[in-house]
């Protein structure tokens, strides 16, 4: 029998004009909704930053009034305006509720992922355009329900990011309840929206591949962005799960993670690792994924070791499924499975030393250019080694037990995830502005603020480490009623006044990022002389990217070889066809009932 | 100021401190490495009219040693930590002769149960006091955690010993205190709004002190001294 | 069957691309959620499993509390309705989209798509209101997700016959029964609201073709899946 698939001509070649609504809001375009991410996911940091602020203030000035605090109502502040310790818990736990899953993970996963996998695999647009567009709505629902829980009585959770059963599951314990319920409500919403962006992003790299783009021709930025994607196919169902149930614990009266009738309280903690810990990929593999292709741009050389770095990528994503225990290890978890996870988890550091040495590597003997996506890509890389290295101490066991849930962890994680993630995302903002908004950012501005973000960032983390090892447990509000504290707390001050520093800085990027909107410089075309394909199109990209499904005829990395020399530039993008090279074949199109 | 780990209080300061150290060299040259091969980098190769590339797409050789570097490296040091490991937190490390005290968390106070005189828990002559642990130097202890409500961890920096307590579970922690004197334990889990405040005084005493303070305790009717107050 | 090599025109869709997973993306999308929600009960049921072995004390008889035949004959139910989802599956294959159509010579007259897609969703609906008739008396009788309600009919036969009811850990039984039932009923509802859909939208208007029916087989991947997960579910909630 012979079958035919039978498209609807209306499926994805309506790129004819709209009004502002389908064509800004409810917009199927993979590029519109990657942008509204980018604008949704930048409040969201906004909101994590100033949160981190009113901790940093806290800690640095226990018991004195916060600046401006009297406006806060009185459930979350003394009437002087001193921070109450319920507030400070739900500081900590909201400024990491919103970092990672509402900041953080929409910016490199929502933005990019949609943004460049359809472009850099010349592509049309995602395989299921209505779900992508569901994605970004359900995810924005999820993020407002979040804000919510701020203005309900009792405030919004007060047992830090990980929700820790039995204290996030009996409001009579934790003192919350309708926050409580809010957060579990957020995350299954925002899990929806990760599985169906996911289902988006595998189906399209596996499926709509231009003609040419061969598995090992994708840069390494849509490898990332598509393991990440299987992660979060896999990982984020576990979240809704355990949400669930920690729902259900709060409003129906269920047991799951309460002892007193049967229940675990590790279990919440299996769950919550067992999906955190690819979630920490999650969080950085998109980063290592983007920056390898801008140091790659920098460095005027292919990539070193290619096929190592895809399979580092897979490597990673694959020991990340198996080292959740490494949180649990002073959790009362037996010990024997401790040294298990021990192992694993030290055998990622095997992988993440191979992509930092490869990016080396790459650097190594080439022509430098110091544009603004490869300073903060420079940036990631020396502060996510600094991060890795730091996660070593907390891999070995013995080491754990004096900085477990100390400021050392607090260090560690911002070191990964602001060091890391933030500073790709700098690169990555800048480096994809053009193609986004059809303008450059300001070059000067955006020098300024690699500089000054690298210099207060480092101020405000590095101590961290140094108080943690002094034993300051993390979320405490006040660590000047322990007398093996006090000695450290003028770092404390400093690294407050350091983070104030840093926040502040965050406004050039901010200014430069609203108003390169309006008055920056008109992009060229290719701006950054790269290869990938995504610059074969005029800026910003039209509905629909290519009018003709372009061919793809080598790999990503080809600066600088001799058949770029030969047309005296020194880089070859995908799409060009020399002439000798040859189409490649037609494929034919899967039918339904195969 | 401190730019270390606290001062030693335990016999498990001696192995972790030492590991400490060790990583910290490793990664120490790991990071200079890093961090001067990249300033280098950045200087000698950066961008000059008429500088070119080398077109290279890597070498096997270099990948190789760098792969098997930190893998050797991580194979080891994770044999040595998990040595370490075994002896303080292993199931069977606790010594035979260890000194059991109850130590009951809730929010947001430590309960803690002595054996009294005859050495035993479980008996009628335990008493409970709150947020004072009294131990006895160079003797091995043995803390025999519970939690009345959510989790918290039994934290001591100078005796380099942390152990949740976790509802539904009773959990055993071990530790020798080398050095007499006042410390502090904390709480190092989130465990609510009074979370920082859970703290309790820690006195290490000579054997002799130890059982005048318990003769004492008894005395004063099982318990109720100083922080005081039986359950 | 054969590969049709079709002439591609590079200006409309489908759009020539690099040989994939040899499948159209509406199916392989389908296969990736299925992926997730694998993940999704795994989560729910590894739950279960790790709760009931740790439990303080031995979980209810089988039967004891929950109706096992009447359970059982709503498992006959979604089988049924798996076996009418193949047969309106092959109906649309075989070009059969008609409701029932008479046979020359049999007494039985054939169904088409339109009456083996209506079959399912009868069965799946049928499916989830036996299940709410299960819950509705069984949270009558005293069983929710929190326990056995005090002084319900099930609490005092529980207290007179602690073992069989597994009283110790009634909470962890009811907890788990309603999370997993309950959110298996919830694809099934799923299930059905998108075949309704799709009945008025693509098969009443015989949108489907021997050449074309991704939908249909789309939905019956899923419809198999849920199918499948009520068969463990009913293996490890009813009977073990």
């Amino acid at each position: 029998m012979t079958t035919v698939a039978h498209a609807r001509p209306d499926a994805h070649a309506e790129h004819a004009p709209m009004g502002f609504w389908r064509k800004y809001i409810f917009s199927t375009d993979h590029k519109i909704i990657g942008i509204q991410f980018l604008f949704v996911s930048l409040f969201f940091l906004l909101v994590g930053g100033l949160l981190a602020m009113q901790i940093r203030w806290q800690l640095g000035f226990p018991n004195t009034p916060m600046p401006g605090g009297k406006i806060l109502p009185e459930t979350y502040v003394a009437s002087n305006g001193v921070i109450l310790p319920e507030y400070y818990v739900q500081l900590v736990s909201m400024h990491g509720t919103f970092m990672v899953f509402f900041a953080i993970m929409p910016l490199l996963v929502g933005v990019y992922a949609n943004f460049l996998i359809p472009l850099k695999i010349g592509a049309h647009d995602m395989a299921f355009p209505r779900i992508n567009m569901a994605s970004f709505w359900l995810a924005l629902l999820a993020g407002l329900i979040m804000m919510t829980s701020f203005f309900v009585p009792n405030g919004p959770i007060r047992s830090g990011w990980t929700n820790y059963a039995p204290l996030a599951a009996r409001p009579d314990l934790s003192g919350v309840t309708v926050g409580q319920m809010l957060w579990c409500i957020a995350i299954v919403v925002l899990g929806l929206s990760s599985v169906m962006g996911s289902l988006n992003y595998i189906t399209t790299v596996i499926n709509h591949r231009a003609p040419g783009m061969t598995w090992f021709r994708m840069p390494l930025s849509v490898w990332a962005l598509f393991i990440t994607a299987i992660l979060g196919v896999l990982a984020l169902p576990v979240l809704q799960g355990a949400a669930i149930m920690l729902l259900f614990d709060n409003v129906l009266g269920t047991h799951f993670f309460d002892p007193v009738a049967g229940g675990q309280a590790l279990l919440w903690q299996h769950l919550f690792w067992f999906f955190g810990h690819p979630e920490v990929y999650i969080l950085i593999l998109p980063a290592m994924g983007m920056v390898s292709d801008i140091i790659a741009n920098g460095s005027r050389k292919p990539i070193f070791g290619y096929h190592s770095m895809v399979f580092a990528i897979i490597g990673i994503a694959f020991l990340g499924w198996i080292v959740w225990g490494h949180h649990m290890f002073m959790s009362g978890m037996n010990p024997t499975l401790g040294s298990t996870f021990m192992v694993s988890t030290l055998l990622i550091a095997v992988p993440s030393a191979v992509k930092v040495f490869n990016w080396m590597g790459t650097m190594w003997r080439g022509n430098l250019r110091f544009h603004v996506p490869m300073l903060n890509a420079i940036g990631f890389v020396s502060m996510f080694t600094i991060g890795g290295l730091s996660g070593i101490f907390m891999a070995a066991t013995p080491v754990d037990i004096p900085i477990h849930d100390t400021q050392f962890i607090v260090a560690h994680i911002h070191y990964v995830l602001f060091g890391g993630s933030l500073f790709a995302l700098f690169a990555a903002i800048t480096y994809w502005y053009p193609k986004m908004f059809g303008r450059m950012m300001s070059t000067g501005l955006g020098k300024a603020h690699f500089w000054l973000t690298f210099l207060f960032y480092n101020l405000t983390f590095f101590p961290m480490h140094i108080i943690g090892m002094g034993g300051q447990m993390r979320r405490i509000y006040d660590p000047t009623i322990y007398d093996f504290l006090k000695p450290q707390q003028p770092l404390n001050v400093f690294i407050s006044y350091a983070a104030f520093a840093l926040f502040a800085v965050q406004f050039l990027f901010a200014f430069n990022f609203l108003w390169s909107l309006k008055f920056g410089k008109k992009a060229p075309q290719n701006p950054w002389d790269d290869n990938g394909m995504e610059w074969s199109l005029p800026n910003p990209a039209p509905h629909g990217n290519w009018e003709r499904t372009p061919n793809v005829y080598r790999g990503p990395y080809e600066f600088s070889s001799p058949e770029a020399e030969a047309r005296g530039t020194d880089f070859l993008p995908q799409y060009v066809k020399l002439p000798t090279d040859r189409d490649p074949a037609p494929v034919p199109v899967p039918a339904a009932g195969h | 100021m401190r730019w270390w780990l606290p001062d030693a209080g335990s016999t498990f300061a001696g192995p972790i401190d030492t590991l400490f150290l060790a990583i910290l060299i490793i990664t120490g040259i790991a990071l200079v490495l890093v961090e001067v091969g990249l300033v280098t980098f950045v200087i000698r190769y950066r961008g000059r009219p008429g500088r070119k590339a080398f077109y290279t797409h890597g070498s096997t050789r270099a990948e190789v040693i760098w792969t098997a570097i930190p893998a050797v490296t991580m194979v080891a040091l994770g044999l040595i930590s998990n040595h370490y490991w075994v002896l303080i937190k292993g199931r069977r490390s606790v010594p035979p002769n260890a000194y059991h005290l109850g130590v009951h968390a809730k929010q947001f106070e430590w309960q803690i149960t002595y054996p009294g005189p005859d050495e035993k828990l479980g008996t009628s002559d335990d008493f409970t006091v709150r947020n004072q642990l009294h131990v006895i130097v160079n003797q091995p202890t043995a803390v025999e955690l519970t939690s009345e409500d959510v989790i918290h961890s039994f934290f001591v920096p100078e005796w380099r010993l942390k152990q949740d307590a976790v509802p539904g579970m009773h959990i055993i922690a071990w530790f020798q205190p080398t050095k007499t004197g006042e410390f502090e334990l904390g709480c190092a889990e989130l465990c609510g709004m009074g979370h920082y405040r859970m703290r309790a005084h820690v006195f290490v005493h000579t054997p002799e002190d130890y059982k005048a303070w318990v003769a004492q305790q008894i005395a004063a009717g099982g318990g109720g001294g100083g922080g005081g107050g039986s359950e | 069957m054969t590969h049709a090599t079709q002439t591609i025109d590079q200006m409309r869709p489908p759009f020539p691309a690099e040989p994939g997973a040899g499948v159209y993306s509406n199916k392989l999308g389908m296969w990736v959620f299925l992926a997730s929600d694998v993940m999704f009960f795994t989560a729910l049921i590894g739950s279960y499993i790790v709760l009931r072995f740790g439990a303080p004390g031995e979980w209810a008889k089988p039967g004891a509390v929950l109706n096992v035949p009447l359970t059982a004959f709503n498992t006959f139910l979604l089988i049924c309705s798996s076996v009418s989802m193949v047969k309106a599956y092959a109906a649309i294959q075989d070009g059969k989209k008609y409701f029932l159509r008479p046979v020359p010579g049999k007494l039985l007259r054939d169904g088409g798509l339109k009456f083996w897609l209506l079959v399912t969703m009868i069965c799946g609906a049928a499916f989830v209101s036996v299940q709410l008739v299960e819950y509705f008396k069984l949270v009558h009788h005293g069983f929710t997700p929190a326990g056995f309600r005090d002084g319900s009919l099930l609490a005092g036969e529980a207290a007179a016959d602690p073992v069989k009811y597994g009283l110790a850990v009634a909470g962890l039984y009811g907890s788990s029964f309603f999370t997993m039932t309950g959110f298996h009923g919830f694809h099934v509802t799923c299930g059905v609201i998108s075949m309704t859909y799709l009945y008025f939208t693509k098969v009443l208007p015989e949108k489907y073709s021997p050449q074309d029916y991704r939908g249909i087989e789309v939905i019956g991947l899923y419809w198999h899946f849920v199918d499948l997960v009520w068969i463990i579910l009913f293996t490890i909630v009813y009977l073990i």
